[in-house]
């Protein structure tokens, strides 16, 4: 009697339609469990993707670093000495480490003058190269970004952030026409804005980039940089470039090894692999939860079997003064348990499933942006485990009542009251 | 057929030690029509059910169609019952949730015979038993009388060499139980024995022999 005997499927379909009742009850606590199961992992996916979508769509592996005022006497030099980091730091990195791939600068000159034609708004200055805008996330509306050309020929030309456009502009088109900056003329060549719209971004909507060089020569910043990002080579963590990154800068502007001030850093990818432990940590409970549910369910259709292996005493004391063995018994229950949880369980993963893909398909579709919460989704890994795992469950619940059914005395079943 | 030898069967209690068969010897032939009379506890009940293999015995031997049976694994004892034996019970004992039809085929499903052979050969016996019109209908639609005859063909489908029957007329009346009566005699010309337990006096009078049992032994 092997798994795909008709005979057998015919046998169990015959007793299940004959007791829906029964077969509902024992059905949805399994049903429940797996629903909940999907569900809370499902929500949980979303919470993550939300987070995840606060950090940006920028690189994650990266750090921050600038420079401070100094904290310790070094070499003859006073404590409180302020240090500006320079352009030809970042050639100087990039020769000395070579876990170093990418470094990204970026100077402030705050807020300056933007005329077009008549009109004229103050907007924050930035010069930068060309490598910055993919690492903060940044996307171009029109036109290009920087290019290594401009940074090259210290070309006067300016990309302006999205609200700058709107202002100065309105309607007519930007690129190719030029404006003044503090009264020099720059070409636009561009207009970018942030990735992803956040509050912490709309600084990169009101402000205008140049390159670093011209800026320089056109207002005698002297090279000078603000802050510098850096991108260690694939495969290499953060954590261990950035005392590097952090010496080497000490060195050359001479600074204490000790100092804690003088040169500061921030480790982006800590911050978000402290925030994936976190997720690592609620998805355990989610599982814990789930999982929990899960087992109650099944415990539940145990019982309910073995209630129901009770109430089929006679029927079983039948059977076997019929004919049928011990194992046909043993048989007969245990593929009902694991029919009925399987499919039950079925039925609470695709409708757990279908719930958490409309959720998903709805904020979409009508645009609606909670915080801390985008795209809630069930993956496949979950959904094939809870599959598995239904059905070794419901072997598991029905084998005591297998075992209690394959043990009744005929003789006992069969005495009339 | 059914040969028992020196018999005894205890039925152990927290307080005691019950001895209900003691010692008994019965040699049923084939194609043989027996009652097996008895007041209630005399233990004819239990000298059927060792005979149907369904329940054991301290001492003796019991040979059915020269096999000893013995000590023997469930799965052993099923397949023999299925093969060898047939049962009627006072209360029909029909899966309720199971048409005539189904439940007269349910002893050739233990033989893994292919479905619709099974329904072939259950529709026959239930023409045998003139029942063949109620083939799709569910015991509860049915009389006593009815569900018996179902019974009965259920218990002859597997063509066993006996049936054991424990008072297949005691929840009907006289009229079908004559009925019922009529039918075991009818299969019994074609060479079925039957052993009938039974208390009324005018059945154990339609039997070619009858066995009186007594506290545990027989009489005559």
């Amino acid at each position: 009697m092997g798994i795909f005997d008709k005979d057998k499927w015919q046998e169990i379909y015959g007793t299940i339609k004959k007791n829906k009742l029964r077969t509902i009850l024992t059905a949805l606590g399994v049903f429940w469990g797996v629903f909940m199961l999907v569900f809370l992992l499902g929500m949980g996916k979303g919470l993550e993707n939300g987070v995840y979508r606060d950090f940006g769509s920028g690189a994650r592996n990266i750090m921050y670093t600038w420079a401070n005022r100094t904290s310790m006497p070094y070499k003859g030099m006073k404590p409180g000495r302020r240090i500006r980091m320079k352009l030809d730091d970042i050639e100087a990195l990039i020769a000395e480490i070579p876990e170093l791939a990418e470094a990204a600068p970026r100077n402030f000159m705050g807020s300056i003058p933007v005329t077009y034609k008549e009109s004229q708004e103050n907007y924050e200055l930035r010069g930068e190269l060309t490598n910055l805008k993919d690492m903060v996330g940044l996307m171009v509306h029109q036109g290009r970004y920087l290019n290594q050309r401009d940074i090259d020929e210290r070309r006067k030309v300016v990309v302006l952030g999205t609200e700058v456009i709107k202002l100065l502009f309105g309607d007519s088109t930007a690129v190719g026409s030029h404006v003044q900056l503090r009264g020099i003329d720059f070409q636009v060549v561009g207009v970018y804005g942030p990735r992803d719209i956040k509050d912490w971004t709309r600084d990169d909507m009101e402000s205008v980039v140049i390159p670093l060089t011209t800026m320089d020569q056109a207002f005698g910043t002297n090279n000078e940089i603000d802050w510098l990002i850096c991108q260690p080579k694939e495969g290499i963590s953060v954590a261990a470039m950035e005392p590097k990154v952090r010496a080497v800068l000490k060195k050359r502007h001479k600074v204490h090894p000790d100092d804690k001030d003088g040169i500061g850093g921030f480790n982006l990818e800590e911050e978000f692999s402290q925030v994936q432990s976190l997720f690592m940590g609620i998805q355990l409970f989610l599982w814990f939860v789930g999982v929990g549910t899960l087992l109650a369910g099944i415990i539940g259709v145990s019982n309910i079997m073995l209630i129901i292996v009770k109430e089929r005493t006679k029927e079983i004391g039948i059977r076997k003064a019929m004919g049928a063995t011990p194992v046909s018994i043993i048989n007969m229950i245990l593929t009902e348990s694991i029919f009925i949880t399987a499919l039950s369980g079925y039925i609470g993963l695709a409708l757990g499933s279908i719930i958490i893909a409309g959720l998903s398909y709805l904020m979409v579709a009508n645009d609606i942006n909670v915080q801390k919460f985008y795209n809630p989704e069930v993956n496949l890994g979950v959904a094939v485990f809870s599959l598995m795992v239904l059905i070794i469950a419901g072997a598991l619940a029905g084998l005591a009542p297998a075992l209690h059914a394959s043990r009744i005395n005929p003789v006992e079943a069969l005495k009339d009251e | 057929m059914i040969e028992i030898r020196g018999i005894h069967k205890y039925y152990s209690t927290e307080f005691n030690k019950l001895n209900v068969l003691k010692g008994i010897d019965l040699t049923i032939n084939e194609g043989e029509f027996v009652s097996i009379m008895g007041s209630s506890g005399s233990g004819k009940s239990t000298l059927l059910n060792i005979a149907g293999i369904l329940d054991e015995y301290d001492y003796g031997d019991y040979f059915l169609d020269g096999t000893l049976i013995k000590g023997m694994s469930q799965t052993k004892a099923a397949l023999l019952r299925n093969e060898k034996i047939g049962f009627v019970f006072q209360s029909f004992n029909l899966l309720p949730f199971k048409t005539a039809k189904e439940n007269v085929a349910l002893p050739l499903y233990y033989q893994k015979m292919p479905r619709e052979e099974r329904q072939e050969l259950a529709m026959k016996y239930l023409e045998r038993v003139g029942l063949k019109e109620w083939a799709d209908h569910y015991p509860n639609q049915m009389s006593g009388g009815q569900q018996q005859r179902v019974a009965i063909a259920r218990a002859l489908i597997s063509k066993p060499k006996v049936i054991l029957a424990d008072e297949p007329t005691g929840a009907l009346d006289s009229v079908t139980s004559e009925e019922v009566i009529d039918l075991f005699k009818q299969f019994n010309e074609e060479g079925v024995a039957f052993v009938i337990v039974t208390h009324e006096q005018e059945i154990a009078n339609d039997t070619s022999r009858c066995i009186k049992v007594k506290d545990g032994l027989i009489e005559n």
